[in-house]
């Protein structure tokens, strides 16, 4: 998580020429969201699960950490993905739960088909467990812009890890949701896990001049 | 709500001066203004009254459950796209739905509305196909009302950068807000290509007012409350004003459902649920609706009666028709470097080169702008950010990610809806709400110039793409609309009570006690951005209500 000092600093400083009444009115509310964010993340150590059983998140867990594997920077597994969708099934998601253990039982069956001997997908090795992740990836095609917007319950067990995976990487960290543990899905992505900032922001803004007047309009456009 | 502000609780029984239905950009402003005049004024809003502290960056109670908009289990909605067809399930409008309305998630770009909005008709002459006349007010009219909403509600923006901007009686009260990377592209290539990029007029603080922060660029603004009340909302202002008046309450969580007459044919004030579902009514000498362009003419087909079994005021048949939505297209690029265009508010250069084109050219009728924009949150993105065909899991979704997120830059264009007649909300005759109360039904179809010039206006935002060397671009057809976020036109402003349904006082022509005031009014659509325009046209509604009323 990002430093506390660090916000509180940014916050003061962006605040200043505000009343002090707002600031002290607005303030605790700013301050208890931010420590009860923290308070959560203390408080779910040692990790427990309150919708699956440990073997069950061991096989979600599993196919999780193939949607955003780890690889030279964190994945799912280290964002605590697992723990976000345990309590997203009880939460938000509770319409996915059939489709959940359904599909883990699915999961299984085909496990056992496909490679004699082995019982549990997180058993298999990487390669083994996409070759089962792609015969189950349907290919929906991206929903584009406002993706958040639709709220239709997917009733494919792939599409249905896949977002939580996705939610569960990339959730604001300050949220009651135990994802995006430590801000590291933010941090793979590029997003400071700040809440504030000052320019320049980027690359392309570093050495703006400042806005210089355009010259005049000749005539009417839309030629 | 401040505890140190002594707002009146009206019985339902005392008969207020004006009860108002809805809290959003007029119905703020008109709050504001009518209790700052010294009328007792009630506010009936629908959604619950959340304040700065209940905001949140949590995108999946924002995005996903609707925590500030319409709520799709409760309010239904359904879609055709001409009225022979039988209406579908499906969601087709966004608004918000809390004190402040939509003015608390929006964008907040604040474009005026130029000349030519106004008098597009007698400039242009009929279009085949389209319902298009001129406003009963005209630019001038208005001029003194847009200024007034840039410095009370507070603007950034420079005034005369654009040299296509109308005249104006006063610059903007702040600068521009700072320069994203974005912008700094979009304004190189503009050049390039001979065009005009300025610094976006934008409804969000770039120095501090009292009781609201400046800006500090957290990056989650299009769909979130602001937690620093620099997001220049009805909420950050208007109805923190009208409060400190000691005579306006805002009464959340009532659902207006009729509007009832007395023998006279006056309105008797507002028939709603409460938080439980109770039925209340609150009396009012008079009533306005400023409830949206679509659930105020919902309300007043809602409100049918002997007099009225059309729809309360619509004599014309016009109320719920006409609806525009501004047509526009999006082109998407990644560039070299990161951008970071995350952080910060989301639109920092703006283009009007394409305001007003000249239909004999173009062979359509309209215009436009474009503006530099990323308005992505971090899981919004990754759902549907990417360009079309990329991996969906794995290392390569991944890597994707970890490049584009901070290197995506969007150009969206932004323009002219034509109004149709047979474009429109009306109820739906099977689908019902939580309340038993028919649901919104959406009818629309393009007009087809708006398809026409919305390519157009692509195509210059690819041509702009490819003038700023970015290293990938892509974009998507242009396809007829199916979803609002604009709700326009629907009971339009006009002098003949035969073709409109509100007078320019925004009287309904039908109902003399009986005034709307909101995206519904307006007569055109302008070139995308109505926000400003409703809080202009709600301060001079202010006035000429304050006029009629003290002249009884």
């Amino acid at each position: 998580m990002f430093a506390e000092a660090n916000r509180r600093d940014f916050l003061l400083r962006g605040l200043s020429g505000v009343s002090s009444v707002w600031v002290a009115s607005h303030w605790p509310a700013v301050l208890s969201a931010a420590a009860h964010a923290r308070e959560a993340a203390v408080a779910s150590e040692p990790p427990k699960f309150d919708f699956f059983s440990p073997e069950q998140a061991a096989e979600i867990e599993a196919v999780s950490a193939r949607i955003i594997p780890t690889t030279d920077t964190p994945g799912a597994r280290e964002a605590g993905v697992i723990y976000f969708i345990d309590r997203a099934l009880l939460t938000f998601a509770k319409d996915q739960q059939t489709v959940c253990i359904d599909g883990l039982a699915d999961l299984q069956t085909r496990v056992t088909a496909t490679f004699s001997g082995a019982t549990k997908f997180s058993d298999l090795t990487p390669d083994q467990q996409d070759q089962l992740l792609r015969a189950l990836d349907e290919h929906v095609a991206s929903p584009g812009r406002g993706a958040m917007r639709n709220r239709k319950a997917s009733n494919s067990f792939f599409e249905s890890i896949r977002a939580l995976t996705v939610m569960g990487f990339l959730i604001d960290p300050n949220s009651d949701r135990r994802g995006n543990r430590d801000a590291v899905g933010w941090k793979v992505i590029g997003r400071d896990p700040a809440h504030m900032f000052q320019p320049p922001f980027g690359f392309y803004d570093q050495d703006y001049p400042g806005y210089q007047p355009n010259p005049p309009a000749s005539g009417k456009a839309g030629s | 709500m401040n505890a140190d502000t002594p707002t009146p609780k009206y019985k339902t029984t005392d008969e207020v001066d004006f009860v108002i239905v809805g809290s959003g950009a007029a119905g703020g402003i008109l709050a504001k203004e009518l209790s700052t005049n010294g009328f007792r004024v009630v506010v009936l809003e629908q959604g619950p009254y959340l304040t700065e502290k209940d905001f949140t960056h949590d995108e999946i109670k924002v995005m996903q459950q609707d925590l500030l908009t319409n709520r799709p289990d409760l309010q239904p909605n359904t879609f055709r796209k001409t009225p022979q067809e039988k209406a579908k399930p499906q969601r087709a409008l966004v608004y918000g739905r809390l004190v402040g309305g939509t003015s608390v998630h929006f964008t907040a770009n604040f474009w005026r509305f130029h000349e030519i909005d106004f008098i597009e008709r007698s400039k242009i002459g009929a279009v085949a196909g389209s319902t298009l006349v001129d406003w009963p007010i005209t630019y001038a009219d208005l001029e003194p009302y847009y200024t007034k909403v840039e410095w009370e509600v507070g603007i950034s923006g420079l005034a005369g950068a654009s040299p296509f901007d109308p005249p104006r009686s006063k610059p903007y009260p702040m600068p521009p807000l700072p320069v994203k990377g974005g912008g700094v592209i979009f304004e190189r290539a503009a050049r390039k290509l001979g065009w005009h990029p300025f610094p976006a007029p934008m409804a969000i603080l770039s120095q501090p007012r009292p009781g609201r922060a400046a800006c500090m660029n957290c990056g989650f603004c299009l769909g979130f409350g602001c937690e620093v009340g620099a997001k220049s909302s009805s909420l950050a202002y208007a109805i923190r004003a009208a409060e400190k008046t000691g005579r306006c309450e805002i009464r959340p969580n009532s659902y207006v459902h009729k509007i009832e007459l007395d023998a006279n044919g006056r309105a008797t004030g507002a028939v709603y649920f409460d938080k439980d579902r109770n039925v209340q009514r609150q009396k009012a000498k008079a009533v306005i609706l400023a409830a949206n362009g679509a659930e105020t003419p919902r309300l007043l087909l809602l409100s049918a009666n002997k007099q009225f079994p059309h729809g309360l005021a619509n004599s014309s048949g016009l109320v719920g028709k006409n609806l525009m939505l501004n047509s526009g297209g999006v082109a998407t690029a990644v560039f070299d470097e990161p951008l970071n265009d995350y952080k910060g508010y989301n639109v920092s250069r703006v283009l009007h080169d394409f305001y007003e084109l000249d239909a004999n050219k173009v062979g359509f009728v309209g215009g436009g702008g474009l503006d530099a924009r990323f308005d992505s949150t971090p899981i919004g993105f990754a759902m549907g950010g990417l360009p079309p065909g990329s991996p969906r899991w794995g290392k390569a979704y991944k890597d994707l990610l970890a490049h584009n997120f901070t290197r995506t830059l969007e150009i969206f264009c932004h323009g002219t809806s034509l109004p149709v007649e047979d474009n429109s909300f009306s109820l739906d005759d099977t689908v019902k709400d939580a309340w038993g109360l028919p649901a919104l039904r959406m009818t629309y179809k393009d007009h087809p110039d708006d398809l026409k010039l919305s390519t157009w206006l692509a195509e210059r935002a690819k041509e702009l793409l490819d003038a700023a060397g970015a290293v990938k671009q892509w974009s998507y057809p242009v396809q007829e609309q199916q979803f609002a976020v604009h709700l326009l036109g629907t009971c339009r402003m006009g002098s003949d009570p035969k073709t409109s349904v509100i007078n320019a006082d925004h009287r309904t022509h039908d109902v003399k006690n009986l005034f709307l005031c909101d995206g519904s009014s307006l007569v055109t659509s302008g070139r995308g951005q109505p926000t400003l325009t409703i809080e202009a046209l709600a301060y001079r509604a202010s006035d000429r209500i304050t006029h009629l009323a003290k002249q009884g």
